[in-house]
C-alpha cells in the first residue's frame, strides 16, 4: 500500500508539473476513455441529426391512412412497417423523437434552473431562508411523481389545450410540470457545492478583496458548482424521455396525431401479438435513447470528479 | 430505539399536513367545476346549481375549503365515486391489497437479485463478473418498465405462451390451485418492477460495499480469523446496507410510478389502475384519494426506511 501511495504521489507531482492545458480538456481526455460513453455519444448525436434532418429526407406524410397496408412489417416502402391505419412508422417516429427529445431537454433546463436557484440562494444566504428552502424541498422529495403528474395534468390539460392550442398547450404543460417536480436533488447538489466551497481560500481571496456578493456567486461560486449539476442535467433528460412516455403511455400524454414514441407504444400495445414491430422500434428508439445518455451521464460523473483526476 | 420511532412519526405530521396542502391547492387552482354537466344540462335551472354549489360550500375561501376537506379525510369520509356510486374509501380498500402484495412481492425480488450480486460485483471489481453485472444494471435501469412489460407480453405470453398476460382477481379454482394460477399471473409484473428496482439497488450496492470493503475494521474481523462469510454479511454487507437503504428510500416515488405502468399493462387490480381509470372517466374524488393515498405510501415507506436504518446504525437512533 505505502509505495502504491508514494508512486501515486510521485505520478501526482508528474502531472501537475505537466500543468494539464485546462481542467475542460484533461475532463474531456477522461471522458473519451469511457468506450461505453462514446458509443453512447454516437447513438445519441445520430438520433438528434436523425429526428433533426429525416422528416426533411424521409418525405412520407406522418397521417397518411393507406388501409392496404395496414399492419405491415417492415418493407422497401415502408422501412420500419406502418400501423392500423396504414400510416408509416419511420415517418411518425421521426417526428414524434422531435417532441420526445424536445421535451426531455425542456424539461431539463427547468428543473436545473429551479433547482440551481433555490440551491444557490439557500447556500448562498444561508440560516432561516435555507432552513425554509431546505424543508420545502424535502417536502418535494416525498411528493409521489407519477400519481401527482397524472394529477395534475389531468387537472389543467383541458384548459391550456383550449387556450394554447393541442400542441403547445400539452408540451408546455407536460414540460412545466417534468421539470417542476424533478428540481429538488440539483437544488440539494448545488447548496451542498456553495456550502464547502464558501470556505475554500479562492473565495475568501475574493471575500478579502471586496468582491460583491454578486460578483462572488456569479464568478466563483456558480462556475466552480457546475460539474455536479451536468451531470444531474443528462440524467435529467433521460428521466424526464422516461416520464413523458410513460404519460403517453397511460394515454394521457401527447394526443394520437401527435405520435411521441411513449404515444406509438400506447397505440402498438393492443396488436402485439400480429404486429409486434410497431411496439419494439418505438421501444427501442427510447430504450437506446435512455441508455445512452446513462452511459454518457456515468462517464461525465468519472470525467468531472476533481478526486478521480489521478486514477485511471 | 422508541424514542427515536416517535421522533420519526411525529416529523411525518408536518410533511403530511404540506403535501395535502400542495394537493388541496393544485385542486382548487384548477379550471373545472364538478359542477359542470350540469351547467350544460338545459334540465338543470341556474338557481338549483347555485344552491349545490352553496350547500357543498365550493364558494367559501380556500382556507376553510381545505380545514373542511382535512377534517372529513380525518373522519374517514372521502367522498363517494362519481362514476361506480361507491364510497372512495371501500373502493381503495378492495384495490389497495393487490398493490401491496405485487409491490411488496417486487421489493423482495429485488433485494434477493441485487445484495448478493452488487456485493460480489464489488468483491472483484472489473472482473468479468463484474462487468456483466454492470452492463445488465445499466440496460436494466434504462429499459422503461412500459416497455419491458410489453416485450415480456410478447415473449412469455405470446411467443412463448407460458404465462397469461392478463391478472385476475376472481380465479374460480381451489386449494393449491388457486395458489398456483396466482403465482403465474403475478410472474411477470412483479418481474418486470422487481429486476427495474433491482438494477439501479445493484449499482448503489456495489458502490456501497466498495467504500466499506477497504476500511480497517474489515481487515481486524479477517485478522482475528472470522470466516469470510461472517465477515462479508455481519461486517462489511450490514454496513453497506445503510448508504443503500437511504437511495432507496430516495427512489421509492419513482417505484409507485412504475407500479401504475405496470397495474395498467398487466391489467392488475390495484389502486394504480384505479387511478387511471379514474382519471380516463373524469372521477375527481378518487383520482383525489387515491393521489392522497400514494402520498401517504411514500411517507409510510420513507418511515419504515427510517427506521431500517435506525436499526442498521443504532448510533443514529442514539442521537
Amino acid at each position: 500500500m505505502a509505495t502504491r501511495g508514494a508512486s501515486e504521489a510521485v505520478f501526482a507531482v508528474s502531472a501537475a508539473a505537466d500543468a494539464t492545458p485546462s481542467l475542460w480538456l484533461e475532463a474531456g481526455r477522461r471522458f473519451r476513455r469511457h468506450h461505453l460513453a462514446m458509443v453512447g455519444s454516437v447513438i445519441l448525436i445520430s438520433m438528434v441529426v436523425a429526428v433533426l434532418t429525416g422528416p426533411l429526407v424521409w418525405r412520407q406524410p406522418i397521417n397518411e391512412i393507406d388501409f392496404k397496408a395496414k399492419l405491415k412489417g417492415p418493407s422497401w416502402s415502408h422501412p420500419l412497417g406502418t400501423d392500423d391505419l396504414g400510416q408509416d412508422l419511420l415517418a411518425r417516429m421521426l417526428y414524434g423523437g422531435r417532441i420526445s427529445l424536445a421535451v426531455g431537454i425542456a424539461a431539463m433546463l427547468i428543473a436545473i434552473s429551479i433547482g440551481t436557484t433555490i440551491g444557490a440562494t439557500s447556500g448562498f444566504v444561508g440560516g432561516k431562508l435555507d432552513n425554509t428552502l431546505m424543508r420545502i424541498t424535502d417536502m418535494f422529495l416525498s411528493l409521489p411523481g407519477l400519481p401527482l403528474l397524472l394529477l395534475i395534468v389531468y387537472l389543467f390539460r383541458d384548459t391550456l389545450r383550449k387556450t394554447l392550442g393541442p400542441e403547445a398547450g400539452i408540451f408546455i404543460l407536460i414540460v412545466a410540470v417534468i421539470g417542476g417536480l424533478r428540481w429538488m436533488p440539483v437544488a440539494r447538489l448545488v447548496r451542498a457545492q456553495f456550502l464547502s466551497l464558501r470556505e475554500k481560500e479562492f473565495v475568501e481571496a475574493a471575500r478579502s478583496l471586496g468582491a460583491p456578493a454578486f460578483r462572488q456567486m456569479f464568478r466563483h461560486l456558480l462556475p466552480n458548482s457546475m460539474g455536479p449539476v451536468l451531470v444531474a442535467a443528462t440524467i435529467d433528460v433521460a428521466a424526464a424521455i422516461i416520464a413523458e412516455s410513460t404519460l403517453s403511455f397511460l394515454g394521457l400524454g401527447f394526443p394520437p396525431d401527435i405520435p411521441t414514441w411513449g404515444r406509438i407504444l400506447f397505440d402498438a400495445k393492443d396488436n402485439l401479438d400480429f404486429a409486434p414491430h410497431w411496439a419494439i422500434f418505438p421501444g427501442t428508439a427510447i430504450f437506446l435513447t435512455v441508455l445512452s445518455i446513462n452511459y454518457i451521464g456515468d462517464a461525465l460523473r468519472d470525467a468531472l470528479d476533481p478526486r478521480k483526476v489521478l486514477g485511471r | 430505539m422508541s424514542k427515536y420511532f416517535l421522533r420519526q412519526t411525529l416529523i411525518l405530521i408536518p410533511v403530511l399536513a404540506g403535501i395535502s396542502a400542495v394537493l388541496f391547492t393544485i385542486l382548487a387552482l384548477a379550471p373545472g367545476d364538478p359542477f359542470e354537466e350540469l351547467a350544460t344540462n338545459p334540465n338543470v335551472p341556474a338557481e338549483v346549481r347555485m344552491n349545490l354549489r352553496a350547500k357543498f360550500g365550493l364558494d367559501d375561501p380556500i382556507p376553510i375549503r381545505y380545514a373542511r376537506w382535512v377534517v372529513a379525510m380525518v373522519r374517514g369520509d372521502w367522498g363517494f365515486s362519481f362514476v361506480s356510486r361507491v364510497n372512495v374509501d371501500t373502493l381503495i380498500m378492495q384495490r389497495l391489497p393487490v398493490t401491496m402484495v405485487v409491490l411488496g412481492s417486487a421489493l423482495v425480488l429485488a433485494i434477493v437479485v441485487a445484495v448478493p450480486i452488487g456485493t460480489l460485483s464489488a468483491l472483484r471489481p472489473y472482473s468479468l463478473f463484474d462487468q456483466a453485472a454492470t452492463t445488465f444494471a445499466f440496460i436494466g435501469f434504462s429499459l422503461p418498465t412500459f416497455f419491458t412489460g410489453l416485450l415480456f407480453i410478447l415473449l412469455f405470453s405470446i411467443h412463448l405462451d407460458w404465462l397469461p398476460f392478463i391478472y385476475r382477481a376472481d380465479i374460480s379454482a381451489t386449494g393449491w390451485r388457486w395458489y398456483w394460477e396466482h403465482l403465474r399471473q403475478s410472474i411477470m409484473p412483479v418481474a418486470v418492477l422487481g429486476l427495474f428496482q433491482a438494477a439501479s439497488m445493484t449499482r448503489f450496492m456495489r458502490a456501497a460495499v466498495l467504500d466499506v470493503i477497504r476500511l480497517d475494521y474489515v481487515n481486524t474481523a479477517r485478522a482475528k480469523g472470522l470466516s469470510e462469510g461472517v465477515t462479508l454479511v455481519k461486517h462489511v454487507v450490514r454496513n453497506a446496507l445503510i448508504p443503500v437503504v437511504t437511495l432507496v428510500a430516495l427512489q421509492i416515488p419513482g417505484i409507485f410510478g412504475g407500479a401504475i405502468v405496470t397495474e395498467q399493462i398487466f391489467r392488475v387490480p390495484g389502486i394504480g389502475s384505479l387511478l387511471i381509470a379514474s382519471i380516463l372517466a373524469n372521477d375527481t374524488p378518487v383520482v383525489m384519494a387515491v393521489t392522497f393515498v400514494f402520498s401517504c405510501l411514500v411517507l409510510l415507506s420513507n418511515l419504515a426506511a427510517d427506521l431500517l436504518y435506525g436499526w442498521l446504525d443504532p448510533r443514529i437512533s442514539y442521537r
